[in-house]
């Protein structure tokens, strides 16, 4: 054993510590806010600070948007503030007036039923592919992946031979086509994304170099110049004749950038399934696509869904893009009716904004809850 | 004869490999080639000119803001490039300062052991997050920055500055003969704090005992450079504005495009960030924490020490990413008329020429250039970091 030096260090201690008395109420909700809020003098100064801060930021804007909204009226004058009317808040009215147009666009209004009958088709596909429980979810995959597109396209582009008069996609608005985008995104992104992802981890150097290329690529430049090459671009590469629709030049961008993100997704779930489920998938003499199919991607699928309806959340948000390009998705609709004179009060862009804002929010915050949630009984059922 | 059967079998599968990649090439060569081709008489029928040539051309529009000598009449495409360009690079470089500030404040704010603070940046960051960015662009620019007061009612701001809806206007500084000897004192303010710190560090390796370095430190950076100035009595003033009755004139200009994209990018990244950090100190296990105590490390110590370096190593990947999808977004100025990148190239440029191939490939080319080089520093920061086990 070496010798212990006799030197003095200034850091070691000599005497024992002076006992400290017993905490102070370390339970009941006395103690929890002496734990959570006053725990020190500058927690003590933190919670002040933050109380202020809600006290100044939280009653203007219950103001804002509740007591002082004006909830109904014809027009602008309703909304603009008067001597007896001095404080005048969010102009709920201009939404009301205005909402079927965020809804529909400039759908006819005689045809609105066949898109209110798409959101119903659209929302029983989500549940039964989403929830955990529902039975034949296999089913489901081919009904919202096969069935729904080609219900969806008959629906709203109308088919005359069964009585569906035609609607141009240059009527279609509002949540309608953010719906649509985004959908169109997820349906084609997935499949490709998978196979993309497939590509990647392939043995044929040729598949997995044009993977590489094209995820990496469409990866590195931004959502906006895709869909700029998509509407510039694609109409140049076919033959006049097949000169696309403009939504659907849009669709083609959106689903190209998409699937690129999705292939990374599934390659990281890929990734996760072990070594041996390939191997004893192998030495069942399955070929590839069996062993794939069946062995595979369900587990793969099974861990990333939660990473799938992340990005999907994050294609949701980036649906608004489509703006630049010209189509009238619903946050163009805001602000087309924002520009509209006879609404044209001071705060008419701060309401069409804040209900833009509730929709995006309550739809993106209501899947990540979801994704939450899947994340939380897969790790669970890794547990066991 | 098995083995026979499996060279066959192996045999057979080689062969359709070939066969697929094949397939495969020729399909991508005849979409490509038939594009080129359509693309080609498309363009020969609009009387559209092909290659680069048009880089050379006077370009013949304004930009709203250049940081390099640009004008209409003299200069060229290729300058409205630059122009563009080192615009997209402002936004984006000053977007991830902020960014990474206020996202490493709400991360660790969201970490607080007060439950009010971890509130409010937990409300914050779901917010942000779950609305999309063009939505909160619009919304800074045209509700908050649109309405504000006109030229004529500009809100004066201390220290002669004025705040209306054409944007922000500075006084810009003037610098006397005076001011390389005050930027020679802050200079040896800082060396002298570098010479303090490892004479404290020494000293606190022999003896023990720790100096606290932060007033002293503050007092030199401060002190040293405020000496100088009243020495050679204040080299640095500020030219005072001119107000015109349509504009401000004589200092420094901030569009209110310029200070709605950096609000929007800050904000809407930061939220990211904050996560990211969030993730990181997360990762570092509660056993670490309690044995930098155990050894008897203040909590700053342990922070610096041990929790930061660990979590770090988590950090840094995503947040590039988050960087890279900054400067991605930074193109969304297209939206508010901006002079970034997208809008002065591929949106003005792209419709005088109409030479939509070459000038989204090349738009396409300088991402994907960043990108890529991005990814390759992270890669080799990944190796030099990365734990080598034992």
């Amino acid at each position: 054993m070496a010798a212990v030096s006799d030197e003095p260090f200034a850091y070691v201690r000599r005497l024992p510590a002076e006992r400290l008395p017993p905490p102070l109420a370390p339970t009941g909700a006395l103690g929890w806010l002496r734990a959570n809020l006053f725990s020190s003098p500058a927690n003590i100064a933190l919670t002040l600070l933050c109380v202020l801060f809600i006290a100044w930021a939280i009653p203007p804007l219950v103001r804002f948007f509740l007591v002082d909204a004006v909830w109904s009226g014809a027009d602008r004058e309703a909304c603009l503030a008067t001597p007896e009317h001095p404080a005048v808040g969010a102009c709920w009215a201009f939404v009301r007036v205005w909402f079927s147009y965020f809804v529909y666009g400039f759908y006819p209004a005689g045809q609105r039923w066949r898109v209110d009958l798409f959101f119903i088709a659209l929302a029983f596909g989500i549940v039964w592919l989403l929830r955990l429980s529902a039975p034949r979810r296999d089913l489901g995959a081919l009904y919202f992946f096969v069935v729904l597109p080609v219900l969806s396209f008959v629906l709203l582009h109308g088919a005359p031979p069964i009585g569906l008069a035609v609607v141009p996609t240059a009527l279609w608005g509002g949540m309608l086509v953010t719906v649509i985008v985004a959908t169109v995104g997820i349906v084609f992104s997935l499949p490709l994304g998978i196979l993309l992802a497939l590509g990647r981890r392939s043995d044929l150097p040729v598949v997995r170099l044009l993977s590489v290329i094209f995820i990496e690529f469409v990866r590195g430049v931004p959502l906006i110049t895709v869909l700029f090459m998509a509407s510039v671009m694609l109409p140049l590469f076919v033959p006049d004749r097949l000169a696309p629709d403009k939504l659907v030049r849009a669709l083609v961008g959106v689903a190209m950038f998409a699937s690129a993100y999705m292939a990374e997704v599934v390659r990281g779930g890929l990734a996760a399934v072990p070594r041996g489920q390939y191997e004893a998938a192998r030495a069942l003499g399955f070929t590839y696509w069996r062993m794939t199919g069946l062995v595979i991607l369900p587990q793969a699928l099974r861990v990333t869904l939660p990473n799938i309806v992340n990005t999907f959340i994050g294609l949701f948000k980036d649906t608004t893009l489509v703006f630049v390009v010209g189509i009238f998705d619903f946050l163009r609709t805001i602000e087309a009716a924002r520009a509209d004179p006879h609404w044209g009060a001071p705060t008419t862009p701060i309401t069409g904004y804040a209900f833009a804002a509730l929709f995006y929010f309550v739809c993106c915050y209501g899947m990540s809850r979801y994704a939450r949630s899947v994340e939380a009984r897969l790790a669970r059922a890794g547990r066991r | 004869m098995a083995d026979e059967a499996q060279t066959g079998a192996r045999y057979r599968r080689r062969i359709a490999s070939i066969a697929v990649q094949v397939g495969l090439i020729v399909l991508i060569g005849g979409l490509v080639y038939a594009a080129a081709y359509n693309a080609a008489h498309n363009l020969a029928r609009a009387h559209i000119a092909s290659g680069f040539g048009f880089w050379n051309n006077t370009a013949g529009f304004d930009i709203s803001q250049t940081l390099i000598p640009y004008s209409a009449a003299a200069s060229t495409f290729g300058r409205a490039f630059w122009v563009g360009l080192l615009n997209t690079l402002l936004v984006a470089a000053i977007g991830i300062v902020l960014a990474t500030v206020l996202g490493f404040a709400v991360g660790i704010a969201r970490l607080s052991r007060n439950w009010l603070v971890a509130l409010l940046a937990a409300g914050y960051v779901e917010v942000i997050r779950n609305v999309p960015l063009l939505l909160q662009l619009l919304f800074w620019y045209n509700a908050v920055l649109k309405s504000l007061p006109e030229v004529q009612g500009s809100v004066a701001l201390p220290g002669g500055g004025f705040l209306n809806n054409r944007g922000l206007f500075l006084p810009r500084p003037e610098f006397a003969s005076g001011f390389s000897a005050v930027l020679a004192a802050f200079l040896a303010g800082v060396f002298a704090v570098i010479v303090l710190r490892l004479w404290a560090r020494r000293r606190q390796e022999r003896t023990g005992a720790e100096i606290h370095m932060f007033w002293p430190a503050l007092a030199l950076l401060c002190a040293l450079p405020i000496i100088a100035a009243a020495v050679t009595g204040a080299p640095l003033t500020f030219s005072p504005l001119h107000m015109g009755r349509f504009n401000v004139r004589g200092g420094i200009e901030i569009l209110p495009e310029f200070a709605a994209l950096t609000l929007a990018l800050t904000t809407y990244t930061a939220a990211f960030i904050a996560e990211v950090v969030r993730a990181g100190v997360l990762s570092v296990s509660a056993g670490q924490t309690e044995a930098a105590q155990a050894l008897g490390l203040r909590s700053g110590a342990t922070l610096r020490l041990v929790i930061v370096p660990q979590a770090m190593r988590v950090i840094i990947p995503p947040l590039t990413s988050q960087y890279l999808n900054l400067i991605k977004n930074s193109s969304l100025a297209v939206a508010i008329g901006y002079p970034d990148l997208v809008q002065v190239f591929a949106g003005t440029v792209l419709n005088i020429t109409g030479q939509a191939v070459e000038v989204v490939a090349i738009t396409m080319a300088v991402y994907l250039a960043i990108s890529l080089f991005a990814s390759a520093l992270m890669n080799l920061y990944a190796r030099t970091t990365s734990v080598v086990e034992h």
